[in-house]
């Protein structure tokens, strides 16, 4: 019993910081229809910011409550800035064009990324995955029983986190200005430009929402792992892509619970089976779902319209 | 009463009748002395003659699906593994067994070819299990899908004994030679060029051009879809095969996502739909990191550099495809044949409809 509980804590730590990233998925699809390939690339950028930021503030700094905001402050914005600078050269102008060209791009720029970081030339930090400092120091919180069990500080700080950042995005999208536009492009950014919303500004800003966001997510993930990799992007990100999927790729509250059911069910499977099955769960969970429900979770398979 | 002969149409070719009859073989056999030459001359010429004859394959039968019915498939090293380590694994447990019958090598041969037949057979049905669900939905879906594939293969190997685990498989005999790999290759490219020219393939490049439309027309479009994705696993699998039996050892890594991904750049560079395109990019980039090898190692100032090709050349391709993209999407060719994009003056048959 109590390791079910144990399971079921840390499978939701994790699902959660999954749902920010897959979040982004989900607002740039939304708007775009373009799986974003690159979004876990993003992500890991902005970890090495981060890394970076934790390196140059010293050990003192970095564990007060200014240092870890300034750390987050550095890669969301540095993210921001990236995932409108791809927006902006590299999906712009293949807007009007097949979607399998902005698809090619996307994988493209994920490619470029993740091994372009593998590099040891110049800035580049290497292929070898390096530790990360210990922003948030960590701590057990609660016991249950003979620590049985355990709830960290991390897990909860991040879980709050991921849920604060959750919410607000809810109120962005459902309840402002902006997000009323957002909904608008998403709907038709044809017939949205003629209604005289500025669409690419729309779009540039969706993107740099969904950037900053996985920026904030990938260093929840660092500090949960201890590491950092050029791959890590790549495989995280195409878990939180499968998790948008199962949700219902486009649907905000979908990829939240896609999240929530990858995390518990890939902690299921390293407590109870193998830990060495883990990334192969995700995407039989995923093939899986696309068998039994193409749609996902709470998405419709809409009929495409001539 | 007897039906009147159709008029024969007069051949508009330069070449004379007599001598096109045996055209091919004239061109076939300075290859095949330029072949013999090359092959004895080193080792390292026959292994990257072999490298290049598995990328062709490669290409050609990604391009199937990805260039003629426009689907985005990005696993196709998972296909490929699966038909190596399938194959391999079938020598392995072959390798005392000879066929009485026949000379030790003929046996050897044949018993390969079978190996092979079962590993592509085996990449065909994986690519049925994978396509089935996801060429239903919509394409980037399938991407995903097929990127997701390909990691499975590498968990399951990982998690298998019979497949040797991370390390790998070794001592699968080597009978590999250039010959069979490019029999294969021809194979292969008579196989797409039939397609491409025949009504099965007028379907699949009008799945490609607008699948709603195809659909409206009749076009089974999933059965297409899934029909060429298991012709195009089928023959990843044989170069899967080819691979595991010229390479001394075989392991998870052989088939990651990079190599997928190179497979992906060589079909788009060459131009999604043309198989000569494949062809040639697939030439191109085997040949690229070794002769920038050898550039730097001749300039000799930067020999560091020299040793870092392999690890420059990805982040290269993933700028070469959004670079592509932006200025040239439709790769070299385009959807046309090398035949096609030829000067003028060179006599070529009139163009029917492919």
């Amino acid at each position: 019993m109590a390791q079910l509980l144990q399971h079921l804590i840390n499978g939701l730590a994790s699902g959660t910081i999954y749902a920010l990233v897959a979040l982004g998925y989900t607002m740039v699809y939304g708007v775009l229809k373009l799986i974003n390939f690159a979004h876990g690339d993003v992500m890991m950028v902005g970890v090495y910011m981060g890394y970076a930021t934790a390196f140059a503030l010293g050990r003192e700094v970095r564990g007060s409550l200014l240092g870890v905001a300034l750390i987050f402050a550095v890669a969301m914005l540095g993210c921001a800035l990236l995932g409108f600078l791809i927006e902006r050269f590299a999906y712009r102008p293949l807007r009007e064009k097949p979607r399998l060209t902005a698809l090619i791009t996307a994988i493209g720029i994920s490619f470029a990324l993740s091994y372009g970081f593998q590099l040891d030339i110049g800035f580049l930090p290497g292929a070898s995955p390096r530790a990360f400092p210990e922003v948030i120091e960590p701590k057990e919180w609660i016991i249950i029983g003979d620590r049985d069990v355990v709830v960290w500080n991390w897990q909860i700080i991040s879980f709050l986190i991921a849920v604060g950042l959750m919410v607000a995005l809810q109120y962005l999208v459902f309840r402002t200005r902006f997000g009323r536009a957002m909904r608008a492009v998403s709907w038709d950014h044809r017939v949205a430009a003629l209604m005289g919303i500025p669409t690419d500004r729309v779009i540039a800003l969706t993107f740099m929402l969904s950037s900053a966001l996985a920026a904030g997510a990938g260093l929840l993930y660092a500090i949960k792992d201890t590491s950092v990799s050029p791959l890590m992007g790549l495989y995280v990100g195409l878990k939180a892509f499968v998790a948008a999927v199962i949700g219902g790729i486009g649907h905000v509250p979908g990829a939240v619970v896609g999240a929530l059911v990858l995390g518990l069910v890939e902690e299921f499977v390293v407590g109870y089976a193998a830990s060495t099955w883990r990334d192969a769960v995700a995407f039989g969970f995923l093939i899986l779902v696309l068998l039994v429900k193409p749609g996902g979770l709470f998405g419709r398979v809409a009929a495409e319209k001539v | 009463m007897e039906t009147p002969a159709l008029p024969v149409p007069e051949a508009r070719s330069a070449i004379p009748p007599a001598l096109r009859g045996i055209l091919p073989v004239l061109v076939a056999l300075p290859v095949l002395a330029l072949f013999q030459w090359v092959t004895n001359e080193s080792p390292f010429a026959v292994y990257l003659l072999s490298v290049m004859g598995v990328n062709i394959i490669l290409a050609v039968s990604l391009n199937i699906v990805n260039g003629m019915t426009g689907q985005f498939s990005i696993g196709h090293a998972g296909f490929m593994a699966v038909g190596a380590y399938i194959s391999g694994v079938m020598s392995l447990n072959l390798k005392e067994v000879a066929l009485s019958f026949l000379p030790v090598a003929a046996s050897d041969q044949v018993l390969f070819t079978l190996a092979l037949l079962v590993g592509g057979l085996a990449a065909a049905a994986c690519g049925f299990l994978v396509g089935l669900p996801s060429l239903r939905l919509r394409g980037d879906y399938l991407a995903i899908v097929t990127l997701g594939f390909g990691e499975i293969i590498r968990v399951v190997v990982q998690n298998t004994d019979a497949f040797g685990r991370a390390l790998g498989l070794s001592g699968i005999p080597q009978y590999s030679s250039p010959y069979m790999i490019y029999f294969w290759v021809f194979l292969t490219v008579l196989v797409a060029r039939r397609i491409a020219g025949s009504s099965h393939g007028r379907s699949l490049w009008a799945i490609r051009e607008d699948e709603v439309a195809a659909e409206a027309m009749g076009v089974d479009t999933t059965g297409y879809k899934v029909r060429s994705f298991v012709i195009s696993s089928f023959f990843a699998g044989i170069a899967g095969g080819l691979f595991a039996h010229f390479v001394p050892i075989i392991n998870p890594g052989s088939f990651t996502f990079v190599k997928s991904m190179e497979i992906v750049v060589m079909v788009v560079l060459g131009g999604l739909g043309s198989t000569t395109g494949a062809i040639v990019a697939a030439i191109f980039l085997t040949l690229l990191p070794e002769g920038l090898r050898s550039a730097f190692n001749l300039l000799g100032t930067e020999s560091t550099l020299a040793q870092k090709v392999d690890q420059i050349r990805m982040p290269i391709y993933g700028l070469l495809l959004v670079v592509l993209m932006l200025s040239r999407p439709q790769g070299l060719f385009g959807t046309r044949e090398l035949w096609d994009v030829l000067p003028r003056w060179i006599p070529r048959r009139r163009r029917g409809l492919s």
